[in-house]
């Protein structure tokens, strides 16, 4: 038994046990049988990548077209970004053992499968294939929601990650023809003993690559998918979606941008933007989503400054935003499930009713807002370390700190306080079920253990070495926690002091448009200024959507069976095309050969 | 080569008439599928001489893959005076395709023209589908550039009767096959207006003969001139843009059945002539042919794709989307045969290939759904996952290979065709593949998001499972567009055997670029 599992630890990808298990988990309908499907395989999964191959290994090797593929290959940086998401797989599963719904569970194992699978690829065309299955299996399970706002949020998600999937598959190819070669390995040197860097955006093939990537990431303004579709997904697929996707394009910036500048700043302004919007939007998981937003700016931003530092970052603020992330998520879903909304002017006084949940959510809120001893400072001091030390960057890193204030009035007071406590809503809902309690509890424990013992985190860093020294000169270093703590101070002084003085933005129901008004209504958009996102934008919403209506209509007008194009589609058409076709050919060739 | 060399067990004598073989048993078999007493019999007739059909084009192509190319002298009359049959690996795959399809199609065809046609008028289409297997497979074999003409007529004919029997159930079959008619006799018009020319200049019919003769001439217009003829009349009969306008109205009206065989093997078979006429009668790095690649072929290839890929976007009838989809898809083709490379005609092969399967399966599933749904609306099969869960997954399999999803294998030959227009230094060629993927995107996620995702009308949805016999070839294709997904020895072997074969292996010189 034992030499059956060697074997097959050591030569299959574990992303493939999960999208086995993916299959069936959609197949079967008895939920108990499910259940076990959705513990057992993450489990399994675990074992595999612990007792995997060795590290640098090409442990699966295949050949597509001619080009080589490596299927399986582990190195310190795709461990930890694999060992986070085995994790998030396994509370996704335990949180959503209470629902009947075999087509979610099965598109979320095979999304986490596929994301998995990528992370251990050894060559840039199967980490693509992969990212588009699970670009595939994330737009299943927000069709799988099955209402009319999350199926037309799911159609735009998916072309915009078609897009993306397009600009990778075209920035492989050209890699491919410039190179000759598509795996990591011979792509490029190591960097202090790690594979990371290895690509050149200053080339075609990797400006591609490149640009694919940052809409995954939800760079600003290709950002706009991320706040539009995540809130549209059921309670637990919002869940699976915090997870993968943009952690998956974190981990390819790491392994093939580390050290590339610009990405500093465009990370800084990822951090500061959202928070404006989080700020003033009334639904809480939308809220959420511009967090998620800016705590990959700051993961960004530390891939930028590359080096042993920003590398360690990058990565360790991946693992434990992804289970910050989803605790949070996973509060918000419990609400959502018990009260069927969360808009925050419909919520409030919570915790008389939820009271774990409540206790889970802070403990989330805590860790996002990086307060000492939760898991968020213990990643976070190493990005800021990092921007702090890198040169000529000094407004970035000081639009980080502006941002890292941001987060904790958003994401750490806002959420919260306005769904668990604030004015009382008058909601008396039931405690969320056991199993969502199960994995609430079982990411905050994470949470907690990171943040007080954060030497097990670091003994995970791509960079081991470094971190451990940083853990035990700098991490809590009485300079290091002071700051952070005046700074955590302010943040909710201001808050108390906006409250009382009623200034702070009133949760009010309405539609916030940033970006996806850009992509939606460039040609005759009229720019008021900043303060007119700060509106209630319905009017403009219908606007747009009319304008969208026009346009479709006029494409049918052209297109469609009675269109302009189809009324010149008939046999005596066709009889003058041939002959006018004819009579160009005739002229090219006489003009070939003059 | 194929992993079927096994079925070459045909005793020596046997296999040195195949190529013989090949056209003449579905010919005979046609005439007594027409007499035969029932349509039972009838639909044995067809299966059988359809699978004798696919044994005698394994025994060919295994007999290619091993000593080259066989030529075959109808009734002991040599070439050039007498008809020549010339396979090689180029003919070989398409034999193989065409043969393969058309048994997949035979079993389908039982159940399907059950409830399409009426019984007494069975053998009739089994006839005329046999009929038209036969003149596909002659078109392919045949090295006789007059005797190719006639192998397109036979094949058309029985097109034309066919369509026209969906008259019964859906009255715009009539004028669709009255307008196909019409465009198709003007295309084999011009192909034979051409061989015309080429037989006043040249002396002789048969296409090695031309081949040899043409270089020895001194600049001769007719040569160019039949060359347009034969180009722009084959371009009709493969529906490039914008001479398609035949297509859309015969695969949406048409029985079921033909349109599973039409959509994977017909149009391609034209393009085979095309490949053919540009590569082994005349020569690729002809100026005169670079010349129409480049500034004929190639626009209008873009021209089809992204046009007929916005119709397709908008369209309500569901066999109509497929049918623009395929008009684009025999633009990506065209594209890449335009960069005159010997990587971009086994791109194209290898995608025509898979296109095969993945339309025919598209086709038989909305077929198979066809049985007890007469409308071809798209919002009318809504839900219909939920009651037919298993043709409707074999038909999003399909669709995902059609939209290029890794691990299909319209993935792979998406990635192929963008390859060699990237080698070829066609990078904007490559774009508009792209492009075109993304417009595709939108039909094929419209067809998702009706068929999988939108909750069923009052009453449950009009659609219900086929019956085993379809979903035996259904599924069998499906399977066969993951399995070519993951490992494309077969498809990309024959591709690159097949384009090694007229454009010999190693001539990646970029002519014909603009």
């Amino acid at each position: 038994m034992s030499e059956l599992f060697g074997m097959l630890a050591s030569g299959t990808n574990p992303g493939f046990v999960l999208l086995v298990a993916g299959v069936m988990a959609a197949l079967i309908r008895p939920t108990a049988l499910r259940g076990v499907v959705l513990i057992g395989a993450p489990v399994l999964a675990l074992l595999m990548v612990l007792y995997g191959p060795g590290w640098g290994v090409d442990a699966a090797r295949t050949d597509l077209l001619g080009l080589q593929l490596s299927l399986y290959r582990i190195d310190s940086l795709s461990f930890v970004f694999g060992l986070a998401f085995v994790v998030a797989t396994g509370l996704i599963g335990i949180y959503s053992l209470h629902r009947r719904e075999p087509l979610e569970d099965g598109a979320a194992l095979i999304y986490a499968g596929a994301g998995l699978a990528a992370v251990f690829s050894g060559d840039l065309l199967s980490f693509v294939l992969w990212m588009e299955l699970t670009t595939l299996a994330s737009t299943a399970i927000l069709l799988s929601r099955r209402t009319a706002a999350a199926n037309r949020a799911a159609l735009r998600y998916f072309a915009m990650h078609m897009i993306s999937g397009l600009l990778l598959i075209c920035g492989v190819a050209v890699i491919a023809m410039d190179r000759g070669t598509i795996e990591f390995v011979q792509l490029g040197p190591m960097r202090d003993g790690l594979l990371v860097g290895i690509l050149d955006p200053s080339e075609p093939g990797g400006a591609l690559f490149l640009a694919g990537l940052g809409i995954k990431a939800a760079f600003p303004i290709v950002h706009a998918w991320l706040k539009d579709a995540y809130p549209e997904a059921s309670e637990t697929g919002s869940v699976a979606l915090s997870v993968f996707t943009t952690k998956l394009a974190v981990y390819a910036l790491v392994r093939c941008f580390a050290g590339f500048e610009p990405l500093i700043w465009v990370g800084a302004i990822m951090t500061v933007f959202p928070v404006f919007f989080a700020v003033v939007e009334n639904d809480l998981r939308r809220v959420l989503a511009y967090s998620l937003n800016n705590q990959v700016g700051f993961m960004v931003a530390a891939v930028g400054v590359g080096g042993e530092l920003g590398v360690n970052g990058a990565a360790l603020h991946a693992f434990t935003h992804i289970i910050y992330k989803s605790l949070l998520f996973m509060s918000m879903g419990a609400v959502l499930l018990r009260t069927g909304t969360t808009k925050a002017s419909e919520l409030g006084g919570l915790h008389r009713t939820m009271p774990f949940t409540s206790i889970f959510c802070l403990i989330g809120a805590a860790s996002i807002s990086a307060f000492p001893l939760f898991s968020g400072f213990v990643s976070k001091s190493l990005i800021m370390t990092s921007v702090e030390y890198a040169p000529g960057v000094y407004i970035a890193w000081l639009g980080m700190m502006f941002a890292s204030a941001g987060v904790l009035e958003h994401s750490g007071i806002k959420i919260p306080y306005f769904s668990f406590f604030s004015h009382d809503s008058g909601k008396r809902p039931e405690e969320a079920p056991f199993n969502m309690l199960l994995a609430m509890g079982a990411a905050s424990a994470f949470c907690i253990g990171i943040g007080v013992a954060p030497v097990w985190l670091y003994e995970l860093a791509p960079y081991r070495e470094a971190a451990l020294e940083y853990l035990g000169v700098d991490l809590f270093s009485a300079k290091h926690v002071l700051h952070q703590v005046q700074l955590l101070g302010f943040a909710i002084f201001a808050f108390l002091l906006l409250k009382r003085m009623h200034l702070y933005p009133p949760e009010r129901p309405g539609v916030i448009l940033d970006a996806d008004w850009l992509c939606r209504d460039l040609g005759p958009a009229s720019w008021r200024g900043i303060g007119s996102f700060w509106e209630r934008a319905s009017a403009r919403r219908a606007r747009v959507s009319e304008a969208v209506d026009r346009w479709r209509d006029w494409l049918v007008s052209q297109c469609g069976p009675s269109g302009w194009i189809a009324r010149r589609a008939s046999v005596s058409a066709g009889a003058i095309w041939t002959v006018i076709i004819l009579g160009a050919t005739l002229a090219v060739i006489y003009g070939a050969v003059r | 080569m194929i992993g079927l060399e096994f079925l070459n067990i045909a005793p020596q004598r046997f296999a040195e008439q195949a190529p013989a073989l090949v056209v003449v048993g579905p010919l005979i078999a046609a005439c007594a599928a027409v007499l035969a007493p029932g349509r039972r019999w009838a639909w044995f007739l067809c299966v059988g001489a359809s699978a004798f059909a696919f044994w005698m084009a394994v025994v060919l192509a295994s007999e290619v893959a091993r000593q080259g190319v066989i030529s075959y002298a109808m009734g002991g009359f040599p070439a050039p005076l007498g008809i020549e049959f010339r396979v090689d690996a180029l003919s070989a795959m398409f034999a193989l395709l065409i043969s393969g399809m058309a048994v997949l199609t035979a079993v389908f065809s039982g159940e399907s023209l059950e409830t399409e046609i009426m019984s007494s008028k069975h053998p009739l289409m089994q006839g005329g589908f046999l009929t038209c297997l036969a003149g596909l497979l002659g078109l392919v074999l045949t090295g006789d550039a007059f005797n190719a003409f006639v192998f397109l007529e036979i094949s058309s004919i029985g097109v034309y009767a066919m369509i026209a029997m969906g008259g019964a159930r859906d009255r715009r079959a009539y004028p669709a096959a009255f307008n196909y008619l019409i465009m198709g006799t003007i295309g084999a018009t011009f192909y034979l207006i051409g061989v015309g020319f080429l037989y006043a200049a040249t002396g002789t019919l048969n296409m090695a003969d031309i081949a040899a003769r043409i270089p020895t001439l001194t600049s001769d217009r007719s040569i160019e001139v039949g060359l347009a003829f034969i180009l722009i009349g084959l371009a009709l009969k493969a529906a490039v843009f914008p001479l398609h306008q035949w297509l859309p109205a015969a695969y949406s009206h048409a029985p079921s059945m033909i349109v599973v065989f039409l959509s994977a093997t017909a149009t391609k078979a034209s393009v085979y002539l095309i490949i053919r006429y540009l590569s082994t009668v005349f020569a690729f790095d002809w100026q005169v042919e670079t010349a129409f690649m480049a500034f004929v072929l190639a626009p209008l290839s873009v021209a089809g794709i992204l046009i007929c890929s916005m119709q397709a976007a908008v369209d309500p009838e569901i066999r109509r989307i497929l049918a623009y989809s395929s008009v684009a898809q025999v633009g990506y083709m065209t594209l890449a045969i335009a960069t005159a490379t010997s990587a971009g005609v086994s791109a194209a092969l290898f995608h025509l290939f898979n296109h095969g399967v993945m339309k025919a399966a598209l086709f038989m599933a909305i077929g198979g759904a066809a049985i007890h749904l007469k409308s071809q609306r798209l919002s009318d099969f809504a839900g219909a996952a939920k009651s037919a869960p298993w043709t409707m997954t074999a038909f999003g399999i399909a669709a995902l290979s059609l939209l290029g999803a890794p691990l299909t294998a319209g993935f792979l030959s998406k990635l192929r065709l963008i390859q060699s227009l990237v080698a070829a230094d066609w990078g904007w060629a490559a774009a508009v593949i792209g492009l075109s993927s993304l417009i595709g995107v939108f039909y094929v996620g419209r067809i998702f998001e009706v068929v999988f995702f939108r909750s069923e009308p009052e009453g449950g949805s009009a659609v219900r499972e086929a019956p085993v016999s379809i979903l035996l070839p259904l599924w069998l294709l499906a399977i066969a567009n993951i399995w070519f997904g993951i490992d494309a020895t077969i498809p990309l072997g024959l591709a690159e055997s097949a384009a090694g074969a007229v454009m010999g292996a190693t001539t990646l010189s970029p002519a014909g670029a603009p």
